[in-house]
């Protein structure tokens, strides 16, 4: 087993665990987290499996960049909410409080 | 673009354009409203009248275009849907003129007339629809736009009875729908044609030709008021007067009626049904129908209610008439869906009159109302004796036909069905006339404005009597040339192979 | 070309730092000149065929590739017109008094970039870009206006949104590890028949992609974003959003799935599609909430479009080409028809003063224009004739017929009364007379024309179906020749 494919097969791993995390957790900070282990591991089975498959690949690198980018802001834009939602509530879950349609 | 191919599509534009204009005019114009709505009527008249002498001539009226793949929009005037948009297009203007007075001082009147306005258009396709998807689309078009006359007043009983009215229809849409996919999906875009398309067809397809029949014809069925899906029917007269004269007795049963005719001439052709044996089951639910419904109308005490059963029953001639294997028993079928639409709309604008100015909705509060209002009566008498088939009236034209076309094709039951449903419609429309002309008054009329010379306002004074007048005529003039049923007779030769 | 994806980035960048009002009169500006560009795009491919285009001379998978088909155009014109639609809409209907309104013309424009690129993007990867651009700013309208609930519906969107989309990274991942390359079209090349690996990145992809559309019974976050936004942004995300997960789903299907998909699971993703359409349009009809109908309503109306996976596999040519034709007509007249609604109904909440279905009495008095347009784009729902969706049903009906999966026409004919049902009721409600009451807002003119000539387009579309199909057909094929695509 090639170093490339450990990294791939602990990406997989990661984002079991992520996964886990993000369905289980209530607490919305930790599924924030779990979000971004998940999205760990899917860069690091990007860039494992591609190497994988004969030297260095500039290409996923790339890619891992501009994913990381948009990951940083969709955790951004997350904490936000998160925050404002916590301030007006009080809560850290989204678990209903009665039905909140209007 | 040539005339031939523009005057059918003006015929529609004449009363869709009506309905924008109305829709955009405001609620307070009601002169404006008026003038419109009687133009737009005046025009399509016109514009029918000229595409029939057309047709007569031999002039072949046709549009089409390709809306999707391997299906067109297509109009074309043949003679059978000449018959059908002469009788909506005559009706139209009398209803119209009715309308404008049956309505006055009520709200949402631009509601109303832009409503009314598409459902002749859409029943102006219906008849000028030259296949059969063209058909379903006006079809279901009528459907959708009759819903809000049908809960016009808005109480609570007139959403009930629309919602009844959707259901029904919409239901029966859907089942037509599957009929038409299928049969798309086996023979591919079907054009009306006057002997049918299926006169050699591949034994292997008979079984689901069959049940595409079924499917069209049940789906058809409801509008047409068959038992059992008739029910919308005594429901939706809780709608004003006009509606229900214009749209339950003419536009929406006809709608069915019309679209049956076409199914079992244009689409499968009359003598392959009938070597299928799709007519018998076909005729005994007619004959069904026509008894169920008169007995039913004999037990009604709102007069509107007796009217619309009376409906049922009589739509249900014309499918009988469809069903007649042989020439005669077409040109009944044929001729009693005029015949029928102008009996039935002249007592329903008389019922409108007794409604709007006596106050009377009940058979028995009309004691003695002949003396108040003798021509409104005289009218309600001569469509009832015109229903009952009294000679020379126009019910009695179109029984005769269909009798002997009973004869013809040898199903002398038929005949019996005929004789006992006449004997019912006089057991429930001589009482009122008998009502209304020999007993006294219970109590004396309410006060109400006066209207002039006239007993009623002269715009609903006026209908009533003109159709009373067509009724007498089309029976009198029944053999001369341009009679509606000569007309017919033109129609049902075309349609058996030689 | 190239405008059509920056310019509303630029956009973006410049209303941000305007206030709500300047912002508008930038933004009305800037969507006049999009629907301009649209418009002559869509004719070039029109008359000429569609391309491939890579941006500023850069290949994929480094630049920005991008496949300018017959289908991409007609999408970018559907979303200059639907997103439009909203933005004039919007800038009537919003309150300018409210100091966060402002950031609703940035969020607007990188949403329309986002969709562009989605609609035209050639790779997997800037599809994936798109996406998530589309989710950002698609939760941050949900957000506008801060309250808790509409708090709460946006973080619900954003985690289904994210999860989705890392899922649909992941099967990417899996793709270029496989096959070493991004495009779509080079995938398709060199895939053979049994890949294990490249099934489940496909599962996953698609897995990913039906939760961000919504697909019963990943739908549950849906009902809560689109029902609490404001109107116009309720009606950009039923309308447009949505889609944009759908179509890439159906590009990866439509290319792969014959060889990499299987009966089970084109059937089961069809028998989703088909509870959606049930369980959607019964929920519709039991919701108190006017808007909560209109979501509901979508739920239902994504349901049938994923009809396309079954309707597509293992099937003759022709019958495929038929459920091609009519899922496309089904998303632009769903898109069309469901704006449409979510402004009309945006409209009647103005005007009586409460979101609850059974307020709308005598309703059909005041504002019957509003009342008219919403009951056109039911007609256009319920799939009845001469609407768009009808032309949807019908070409679906005959692909079910043709292909011989008679089911799909039992989901089709209940899921089009079960709009009525849902449709009628509204009508009901607002015409009954009982509760008169005389204390109704009458919304400005403009607000009142904007969802009567969508509904009118959802109306017509089913009269020109046919030559918007012959566009929608134009295979970029013909001009393919010009960029190589290398594995």
């Amino acid at each position: 087993m090639s170093p490339d494919l450990l990294y791939a097969l602990a990406g997989v791993g990661l984002c079991g665990i992520g996964l886990a995390g993000f369905l289980l957790l209530d607490h919305l900070l930790r599924r924030l987290l779990a979000f971004n282990l998940l999205g760990s591991g899917v860069f690091l089975v990007l860039v494992g499996l591609a190497q994988h498959r004969g030297g260095p690949d500039p290409v996923p690198q790339a890619l891992v960049l501009t994913g990381i980018v948009v990951a940083i802001a969709a955790t951004a834009l997350a904490i936000v909410l998160i925050r404002r939602y916590f301030h007006l509530t009080g809560r850290t879950s989204l678990a209903d409080a009665g039905d909140g349609q209007s | 673009m040539s005339l031939t191919a523009l005057l059918p599509i003006l015929a529609l534009l004449s009363s869709l354009l009506a309905a924008v204009v109305i829709f955009a005019l405001p609620e307070s114009s009601h002169r404006l409203r008026t003038l419109v709505n009687l133009l737009a009527a005046v025009l399509k008249l016109g514009i029918v009248a000229a595409m029939t002498w057309g047709v007569f001539r031999g002039v072949d009226f046709s549009v089409s275009f390709s809306m999707l793949p391997g299906v067109s929009f297509m109009l074309r005037a043949d003679a059978l849907a000449m018959l059908f948009a002469g009788l909506s297009a005559v009706l139209w203007l009398l209803t119209t003129i009715y309308a404008v007075g049956y309505l006055e001082d009520s709200p949402n009147r631009s509601r109303f007339f832009g409503f009314f306005s598409l459902c002749v258009a859409s029943t102006m396709g219906i008849a000028l629809a030259g296949n059969l998807f063209t058909f379903f689309l006006f079809y279901e078009m009528l459907t959708l736009s009759t819903y809000p006359l049908v809960v016009h007043r808005g109480t609570a009983r007139a959403l009930q009875a629309g919602r009844n009215y959707i259901i029904y229809t919409l239901g029966g849409g859907v089942v037509l729908l599957l009929g038409i996919a299928w049969l798309h999906g086996l023979a591919g875009d079907l054009a009306f044609r006057e002997t049918g398309h299926f006169q050699s067809v591949d034994p292997a397809l008979h079984g689901q030709l069959t049940l595409v029949f079924v499917l069209l014809v049940a789906g058809l069925g409801v509008k047409a008021g068959m038992f059992p899906v008739h029910g919308w029917l005594p429901q939706a007269m809780v709608a004003p007067a006009p509606v229900s004269a214009l749209l339950h007795a003419v536009a929406v049963v006809k709608a069915g009626a019309f679209g049956i005719v076409r199914v079992v001439y244009d689409i499968f052709g009359i003598d392959f049904a009938y070597r299928q044996g799709l007519l018998e089951p076909l005729a005994w639910l007619a004959a069904f129908t026509v008894l169920y419904g008169s007995l039913r109308a004999l037990w009604q005490l709102d007069l509107k209610r007796r009217l619309a059963f009376s409906t049922i029953s009589q739509v249900s001639y014309i499918i009988l008439g469809v069903t007649l294997f042989g020439p005669l028993g077409t040109v009944g079928g044929l001729v009693h869906l005029l015949h029928q639409g102008i009996m039935k709309i002249t007592l329903f604008f008389c019922a409108g009159n007794y409604a709007e100015t006596l106050g009377v909705h009940r058979v028995d509060e009309l004691d003695g109302a002949g003396a108040r209002m003798p021509a409104t009566s005289i009218a309600f008498t001569a469509a009832a004796l015109g229903m009952i088939g009294v000679p020379p009236l126009a019910g009695f034209v179109t029984k005769w036909t269909l009798g002997a076309g009973a004869l013809a094709a040898q199903m002398e039951w038929v005949v019996l069905v005929l004789l006992l449903s006449s004997l019912l419609n006089a057991a429930y429309f001589l009482p009122i006339v008998y009502r209304l002309w020999f007993l006294p008054v219970a109590a004396p009329w309410p006060e109400e404005r006066r209207w002039g010379r006239l007993e009623t306002n002269a715009w609903l004074f006026w209908p009533p009597l003109v159709t009373m007048l067509l009724l007498v005529l089309v029976g009198l003039l029944a053999p001369t040339a341009f009679s509606p049923l000569s007309w017919a007779q033109l129609i049902a030769v075309r349609m058996y192979l030689p | 070309m190239a405008g059509l994806l920056f310019t509303p980035l630029a956009w973006a960048a410049l209303s941000l730092l305007l206030d709500f009002r300047r912002g508008r009169w930038l933004s009305w500006l800037g969507m006049l000149i999009q629907v301009l560009v649209s418009l002559s795009l869509w004719f070039a491919v029109a008359g000429g065929g569609g391309f491939f285009y890579a941006l500023a001379g850069w290949e994929a998978p480094l630049g920005i590739a991008l496949r300018v088909d017959g289908l991409a155009v007609s999408f970018v014109l559907l979303t200059a017109a639907v997103a439009t639609a909203c933005g004039v809409h919007a800038g009537v209907y919003l309150d300018p008094g409210k100091s966060w309104q402002r950031y609703f013309w940035p969020l607007f424009w990188f949403l329309w970039a986002g969709l562009n690129g989605v609609w035209l993007g050639a790779d997997l990867f800037n599809l994936y870009v798109g996406l998530e651009l589309i989710s950002l700013a698609a939760v941050g309208l949900v957000a506008l206006g801060g309250e808790a609930a509409a708090l709460r519906a946006a973080l619900r969107y954003l985690f289904a949104a994210l999860l989705g989309s890392l899922a649909y990274l992941l099967g990417v991942a899996l793709l270029y590890g496989q096959f070493g390359t991004l495009s779509l079209t080079g995938i398709a090349g060199v895939v053979g028949a049994t890949e294990p690996a490249a099934a489940l990145a496909l599962l996953l992809m698609l897995a990913g992609l039906a939760l961000k559309t919504a697909l019963f019974p990943l739908h549950g976050w849906l009902p809560p974003a689109h029902g609490i936004a404001k109107s116009p942004v309720s009606a950009l995300l039923s309308g447009l959003v949505v889609k944009a997960s759908f179509y890439i789903a159906a590009r990866l299907w439509l290319e792969l799935g014959d060889r990499l998909g299987s009966q089970l699971l084109a059937q089961g993703l069809g028998a989703l599609g088909a509870a959606a359409v049930l369980w959607g349009s019964w929920r519709a009809f039991r919701q108190p909430y006017l808007k909560q109908v209109v979501a509901y309503s979508s739920v239902a109306q994504i349901g049938y479009l994923f009809l396309l996976f079954p309707l597509t596999y293992a099937v003759a040519e022709p019958v495929s080409r038929l459920a091609q034709q009519g899922i496309t007509l089904q998303v632009i007249s769903h898109a069309l028809a469901k704006a449409a609604m979510f402004l009309a109904a945006g409209n009647l909440i103005l005007s009586v003063r409460s979101k609850r279905v059974d307020a709308l009495g005598g309703v059909s008095h005041f504002l019957p224009f509003s009342l008219f347009s919403f009951g056109l784009a039911g007609v256009s729902l319920m799939g009845m004739p001469p609407t768009g969706g009808f032309a949807a049903k019908w070409l679906l009906l005959q692909a079910s017929l043709a292909s011989g999966q008679w089911w799909w026409i039992a989901v089709l004919l209940l899921g089009g009364v079960l709009a009525a049902a849902y449709v009628f009721r509204i009508y009901r409600a607002s015409f009954l007379e009982d509760s008169v009451s005389d204390d109704f807002y009458h919304p400005p003119k403009t607000l009142e024309a904007i969802p009567m000539i969508l509904a009118l387009l959802a109306l017509g579309l089913g009269l020109v179906a046919e030559p918007v199909l012959s566009v929608l057909a134009l295979p970029f094929e013909v001009a393919a020749g010009v960029t190589a695509v290398q594995p």
